[in-house]
């Protein structure tokens, strides 16, 4: 259905490709939150990585900074609309993580949790084979609290609310469990190439 | 977070009829939607909006509702210099336009009157669009129930739904009105020719019998940032206040 008068202002060539089908592209770095913005203590703050509801390590702030650390630059896609390319993160991947725990993958899923009671479920895979990290810097700096500093997780490759804010821990699970958002009409994977935004996506 | 409605379900793109333009300040345009069948939505939720040009090239924004629940989807509109979709909405739209919607969407940015309150609205320009959605439906749903908006507007003619806005204040139920006008002098008793800050939100809760249950704070990233700061400073709960933010 053409919109009467619309022409749209459309991405360059060489971003085309790279913008999922309903995002624009964006140079500014947007905050979005359901709540007030944690400040959270570095020196109160832990990571525990539970399988189900059995904590099996977790890290201090120094602990967890003594970690092997990654870099990842990746195209970032909120389901708000906007993307961003090149982002530069610097963190623990969750390979290293779960190398320094001492396991294996053990379940199919996971739930990230946050210091505010926010979770946000993601599939296991997506999180290991070097896809995403706990990101502990940003653009080379520490992260800002609004975006989720001191610590937050980063899968790039779904929509950014899967990324979550202020995490302080996983929890691999059985079974795939909805987390805040996806509790509230969002879709339970999020695929931004695949428009998958919302709960009948 | 423990009063949230059932998850929404968006459903699929439907086609919208623009039925009637409201302007409402020079930069903030009203849309009335002829939608069949009309959604049923709550307060505070949003409509996605998708365009489509003629090389079949589309572009999607939400734009929050600001009419209540039960009546015509109000989606109300800033226009942003820089914008793809809101200089369409403001410069080539008139009625009889058709566009796509889906939604309604969100499900924790609501407020229904089994919530009850106090209910503390603070909304910057407009981010009050949400808010307004919730004001009316306390009007026409749950006068009773204490609720408070503390808008800030740039001046007194920035005041989107001013006229509106003062006749709720001036009904004498629930409802209460503050103005913080940022670059005006303040017109009423009780409003503030300043930007919203810890004092001006510790003086207001200050004449409440009880704080407030639920926050709701609208508006670009650094006011949110400042008005739930000062909501934090003056005791209130952070699980009670709830947040929308729009820009960088």
């Amino acid at each position: 259905m053409t919109t009467r008068g619309f022409t749209g202002r459309r991405p360059g060539q060489d971003t085309a490709g790279r913008l999922p089908p309903g995002q624009y592209l964006t140079q500014d770095f947007p905050v979005l939150s359901a709540g007030p913005t944690p400040r959270v203590r570095t020196e109160n703050w832990t990571f525990t990585l539970k399988v189900g509801p059995r904590p099996v390590a977790k890290w201090t702030w120094a602990e967890f900074g003594a970690l092997p650390r990654t870099r990842m630059t990746r195209d970032i896609h909120c389901v708000t609309k906007w993307s961003k390319f090149d982002t530069a993160w610097e963190g623990v991947s969750i390979d290293d993580l779960l190398l320094a725990a001492g396991i294996a993958a053990p379940m199919p899923y996971t739930l990230a949790h946050s210091v505010d009671g926010y979770s946000t479920n993601v599939p296991t895979a997506d999180l290991i084979g070097g896809k995403a990290m706990v990101a502990l810097a940003y653009d080379g700096a520490p992260i800002e609290a609004d975006h989720g500093g001191p610590a937050r997780l980063l899968v790039p490759h779904l929509y950014f609310w899967k990324s979550a804010k202020w995490i302080n821990g996983l929890q691999f699970t059985e079974r795939d469990t909805a987390g805040f958002w996806e509790l509230r009409g969002y879709h339970l994977y999020g695929d931004p190439f695949r428009e998958q935004r919302y709960s009948d996506d | 977070m423990t009063t949230d409605a059932p998850p929404a379900t968006p459903g699929r793109w439907r086609p919208a009829t623009i039925a009637r333009i409201a302007p409402l300040t020079p930069h903030v345009r009203s849309f009335f939607l002829s939608i069949d069948p009309p959604p049923r939505f709550q307060a505070g939720q949003h409509m996605d909006v998708r365009l489509t040009a003629p090389d079949g090239y589309q572009a999607q924004r939400s734009y929050s509702i600001a009419s209540a629940p039960g009546s015509t989807v109000e989606l109300t509109i800033e226009r942003l210099a820089d914008g793809e979709v809101s200089p369409f909405f403001h410069d080539v739209a008139v009625a009889g336009d058709e566009i796509e919607v889906r939604g309604p969407i969100g499900g924790h940015f609501v407020w229904q009157p089994a919530m009850g309150g106090p209910v503390l609205l603070i909304g910057g320009g407009s981010g009050v669009v949400p808010l307004m959605s919730m004001a009316r439906h306390h009007a026409a749903a749950a006068p009773a129930v204490p609720m408070r908006l503390l808008f800030s507007a740039r001046t007194w003619d920035e005041v989107i739904w001013r006229d509106e806005l003062l006749a709720l204040d001036a009904r004498g139920d629930g409802f209460g009105l503050t103005l913080a006008l940022t670059r005006d002098a303040p017109r009423r008793p009780g409003d503030h020719g300043r930007r919203v800050d810890a004092a001006m939100v510790a003086d207001l809760l200050a004449g409440w019998p009880a704080p407030p249950a639920h926050v709701f704070v609208c508006g670009a990233n650094p006011f949110v940032g400042v008005a739930v700061d000062a909501v934090l400073a003056a005791g209130v709960p952070p699980r009670r206040v709830r947040t929308e933010r729009y820009g960088g």
